[in-house]
């Protein structure tokens, strides 16, 4: 584990793999410091947001040297459904481009389990991990200026689902009505990071 | 209801309503936002004797008018615009006593780029995610507030404040010197490029917004030719696009970027950081490593 001051109101850790980020995000909310306000998990990294008028760097860097990854809260009880429609305007290409065809992608996309590593492009937007790399793919040369809401895509080795219109340069493969933001909800976003996550084929008529 | 209300009649370029923030919530994509200058947005709510957090008006670059409905108490802070109620010249940095129908008039400041207008009981626009600051690279909080609105205001609870002009230094219109600890990508850049970051004078662009502040001075060369994964981003980060010139991030900015972060303002500073005007110039100190 590194701890790399990030200012002096920060603390970026960066450890060996996602599972140790997610236990590490587990064990930090479960120490209920004093002074952190927010905490970013990522692929390699969970940066611990403090507030120097009620803790100190060092008093955090002790802290965390101590802590110990708890195991994932998220058993398969956890495991979400997501109704995916796959009629996206990139899905024959990311056929050819990973060799799998159409159906090949559709499969390999929902046979995997995936898992929410982390979160940042836009509320409710998680970046998911899945169990092999066969629908890697790259990002788009030319972003869109405009991908719907409920757009699901393929970037690098993750797949996300656009909780907002906006611009976007993911690979979109498909769609779902279920809805991944809502601020009124509680919590507002369907994926948090650690959540497991199934993607299932459905018919244009039953994608609610 | 209280029948106070705040009638907006001209909001300047950009007004819109926050408070110190929305956090807990970085692990669903959600920044924190909140006044880009929080030490202004603080003490224009002790003047009008609020809580430190309440809701206020951030206004960029003057402009603001404003009528009360009721009788209302209000303060502006951070960049000194003239401000005038009904015609009548008023203080900065003290409580104004707004009567119903009043109307407060904002000028331009001549420098900094953000006044606070703090009313008592607050602005009680509908929180979101327990906050109403407003995110407007996400779009998330109260609506951006326009002429012909009006905004409730909320019932003050405690004494009033007992101060009646809180000296404070008003933003400076020359160069502002901003302190930083190198890293946590410090490694990722030439030791050329690190002694650039120090050694310039950068010039604030006028692309520049609650997100960040886009800099404008030499390309900063990466020592490393790969991807860095993303990773989480917090206010004063100075993260280097591949185009090289570096963005200090403000209140807005986004949770999570695959950009190295050269440097990062502390804590005490960014306040300063959300009061720079396009064209200001910019100087960069280094503190060393954190005790």
């Amino acid at each position: 584990m590194r701890l790399l001051p990030f200012g002096d109101a920060g603390v970026l850790v960066e450890v060996a793999d996602l599972d140790t980020v997610l236990g590490l995000h587990a064990a930090v909310e479960a120490a209920r410091l004093e002074g952190v306000v927010d905490l970013v998990a990522a692929a390699r990294t969970l940066l611990v947001r403090i507030d120097p008028e009620r803790t100190t760097m060092a008093t955090v860097m002790d802290t965390l040297r101590t802590l110990r990854p708890l195991p994932s809260a998220h058993g398969r009880a956890d495991a979400v459904e997501v109704p995916v429609v796959y009629d996206g305007d990139d899905l024959a290409a990311v056929g050819e481009a990973t060799g799998l065809g159409i159906r090949g992608v559709v499969e390999a996309h929902t046979a995997q389990t995936w898992t929410v590593a982390f979160a940042g492009f836009a509320p409710g937007f998680g970046y998911l991990v899945g169990e092999n790399d066969r629908l890697q793919v790259p990002r788009r040369a030319d972003p869109r200026t405009r991908v719907p809401a409920g757009a699901v895509g393929l970037a690098d080795r993750f797949t996300g689902v656009y909780p907002r219109t906006s611009p976007g340069g993911w690979q979109l493969i498909g769609r779902t009505e279920m809805s991944v933001w809502d601020h009124d909800r509680d919590p507002p976003a369907l994926f948090r990071p650690g959540l497991q996550v199934r993607f299932v084929e459905v018919g244009a008529a039953v994608a609610e | 209801m209280n029948g106070l209300r705040l009638e907006v009649l001209a909001t300047g370029p950009l007004t819109t309503v926050q408070d110190l923030g929305r956090f807990g919530h970085n692990a669903w994509g959600v920044t924190t936002s909140g006044a880009a200058d929080r030490g202004a947005l603080r003490l224009a709510n002790r003047l009008v004797g609020n809580p430190e957090g309440a809701a206020a008006l951030e206004v960029t670059l003057g402009g603001l008018a404003v009528r009360a409905r009721g009788d209302l108490e209000v303060a502006t802070t951070g960049a000194r615009c003239p401000a005038r109620v009904d015609g009548v010249e008023v203080g900065h940095n003290a409580p104004v006593r707004l009567p119903d129908g009043a109307v407060l008039e904002l000028g331009s400041p001549a420098a900094g780029l953000r006044t606070y207008l703090a009313v008592r009981g607050g602005i009680a626009v509908p929180p979101v995610l327990g906050s109403r600051s407003t995110d407007v690279l996400a779009g998330l909080g109260p609506a951006v507030p326009r002429a012909g609105d009006v905004l409730p205001v909320g019932t003050a609870v405690g004494g009033r404040g007992a101060v009646d002009l809180a000296p404070r230094p008003d933003p400076s219109a020359g160069e502002v010197l901003l302190r930083v600890r190198f890293g946590p990508r410090h490694d990722w850049f030439t030791q050329r490029s690190r002694s650039w970051l120090v050694d310039t004078t950068w010039t604030v662009t006028a692309d520049s917004n609650r997100v960040g502040v886009r800099l404008d001075g030499p390309t900063l060369e990466r020592a490393r030719d790969v991807e860095l994964p993303t990773e989480g981003m917090a206010p004063g980060a100075l993260q280097v696009p591949p185009a090289g010139r570096p963005v200090l991030f403000l209140a807005d900015h986004p949770v999570t970027g695959g950009y190295p972060v050269i440097a990062v303002v502390l804590a005490a500073d960014l306040d300063l950081a959300g009061q720079l005007r396009p064209g200001q110039s910019v100087h960069f100190r280094d503190v060393g490593a954190p005790a």
